[in-house]
């Protein structure tokens, strides 16, 4: 039986019916044809399907669809909405050289925003942490652990420039 | 990778969400956060005809802790918020430190305490500091409630003491009595995101520098997380010395009962419960003194 759920990605609402057995990330990829967030092992080892529901990061592979009724969903997609101008974290990726192939890269910028959210100055000990158990083969994770720092120093110049307004 | 077919519940009360396990039976799964239960259904190892989903509960998220009887974490709290809870860091710090072992962020934002003992993995990290602590589980059927001690409720790998119909819905630590400290370790195949190879936890309890009181459970090298009931006894009314911690290793590697499996080797197992039992002794002795 089909459940009918509402919930908002990226700012949208959406009122859908769900088979209980679909997965949030085959809804989000298949349903409403957000591929960037990416499919990797299935069991919440990589981190390449994450995504924020509520705040806080999950592994969208192991989310039942069902369960984000009500729920406020946030993707990669949802980082820079307008298109044009990258989000700091975006940004700090694409100029660190932290993306190669890039399936990591949307589960890592997710969890970078989830670090950020709660750490705004994390350490680079922090940072690792943070990101462990988001696998990448390319880079060797010196480049996307500079990405993070390099993301949090201009987010924090931003806040410190707002506030002097 | 296709999920098998179920249908799905969400109850608001914990009273629905008993009815709904008596009506749908023997095929009703309970989930809390799902990070087991999903990737058992994908690996097609768990079919469940229904799903009933506990998260909508608003009852049993709650982390409490009271001076007077300790600290209660209902079975929706979830892994990061326990880790992270002020109380939890300050008198159980040896359970938020198994916590921050376990998974990867999304999955401590996902899976629950609870979750982790009902899956009764021998490798579960809650559960060796959990039992060392002296945690009780809270059962919850449609005419009534019981609770047992965590170490009786663990049957053997992924088997536990919850009847058909009965949902946990909490656990209860004691207050850390005076003079006492936990401790965790564990050691897996890599330093995060893997699943312990072995892990001890250690709770102990002094009078002076004689140890009163000893508990020991280790996990991954038996059948459930076991208490090292000979080593406790050869630890405690003793005097603590470099000598009496170099034995309790040894004893604990001789009654752990490992098997050899894709993680690491029986033998492997044995040597490092040794090691780890002496570094939670010593990191449990050293909290227990300070406080």
């Amino acid at each position: 039986m089909k459940h009918h759920i509402k919930f908002k990605v990226n700012g949208d609402e959406y009122s859908l019916a769900v088979d209980p057995w679909r997965t949030l990330n085959e809804m989000l990829r298949e349903d409403l044809n957000l591929t960037g967030t990416k499919l990797g092992c299935g069991t919440g080892d990589c981190g390449a399907c994450s995504v924020m529901v509520d705040g806080r990061t999950v592994s969208s592979c192991l989310t039942l669809a069902v369960s984000v009724d009500g729920k406020t969903i946030r993707t990669v997609e949802g980082l820079a909405p307008s298109g044009e101008e990258l989000h700091p974290i975006q940004e700090a990726f694409v100029k660190t050289g932290a993306i190669q192939c890039g399936f990591c890269t949307s589960g890592m910028e997710m969890a970078a925003l989830n670090l950020l959210s709660k750490n705004p100055s994390p350490t680079e000990k922090e940072i690792r942490a943070g990101l462990s158990g988001h696998l990448c083969r390319c880079t060797g994770y010196n480049q996307i652990v500079e990405a993070v720092a390099v993301a949090a120093e201009k987010m924090r110049q931003t806040r410190l420039a707002e506030e002097e307004k | 990778m296709r999920l098998p077919r179920f249908e799905y519940f969400a109850p608001k009360t914990l009273k629905e969400a008993l009815n709904l396990l008596a009506d749908q039976g023997e095929g009703a799964h309970v989930m809390a956060g799902g990070t087991d239960i999903v990737v058992k259904m994908n690996h097609g190892r768990l079919k469940p005809k229904a799903i009933v989903a506990l998260e909508a509960i608003d009852e049993l998220d709650h982390i409490h802790f009271r001076a007077t009887d300790g600290l209660t974490i209902g079975a929706t709290a979830r892994l990061a918020d326990v880790a992270s809870h002020p109380d939890v860091l300050n008198h159980y710090p040896a359970l938020a430190e198994a916590i921050l072992t376990m998974a990867n962020v999304e999955v401590r934002n996902m899976g629950t305490v609870v979750g982790n003992l009902c899956n009764a993995a021998p490798s579960a990290d809650c559960a060796p500091p959990l039992i060392v602590m002296g945690a009780q589980v809270v059962l919850s059927r449609l005419n009534g409630e019981r609770s047992l001690p965590l170490d009786q409720f663990f049957k053997g790998p992924g088997l536990t003491a919850m009847e058909p119909g009965e949902v946990v819905t909490s656990i209860s630590v004691p207050v850390p009595p005076a003079g006492s400290a936990a401790s965790y370790k564990r050691i897996s195949g890599r330093c995060g995101v893997d699943i312990a190879a072995v892990g001890v936890g250690a709770m102990v309890m002094f009078d002076g520098d004689i140890c009163k009181e000893a508990r020991i459970v280790l996990g991954a090298v038996a059948p459930i997380p076991m208490r090292a009931t000979k080593t406790e006894d050869l630890v405690q009314g003793r005097q603590w010395t470099p000598d009496l911690i170099e034995k309790a290793g040894q004893e604990a590697s001789e009654e752990s009962k490992p098997i050899s499996d894709v993680r690491a080797s029986a033998q492997w197992r044995k040597a490092m419960v040794a090691v780890l039992t002496r570094r939670v002794l010593q990191e449990a002795q050293a909290r227990a003194t300070r406080s």
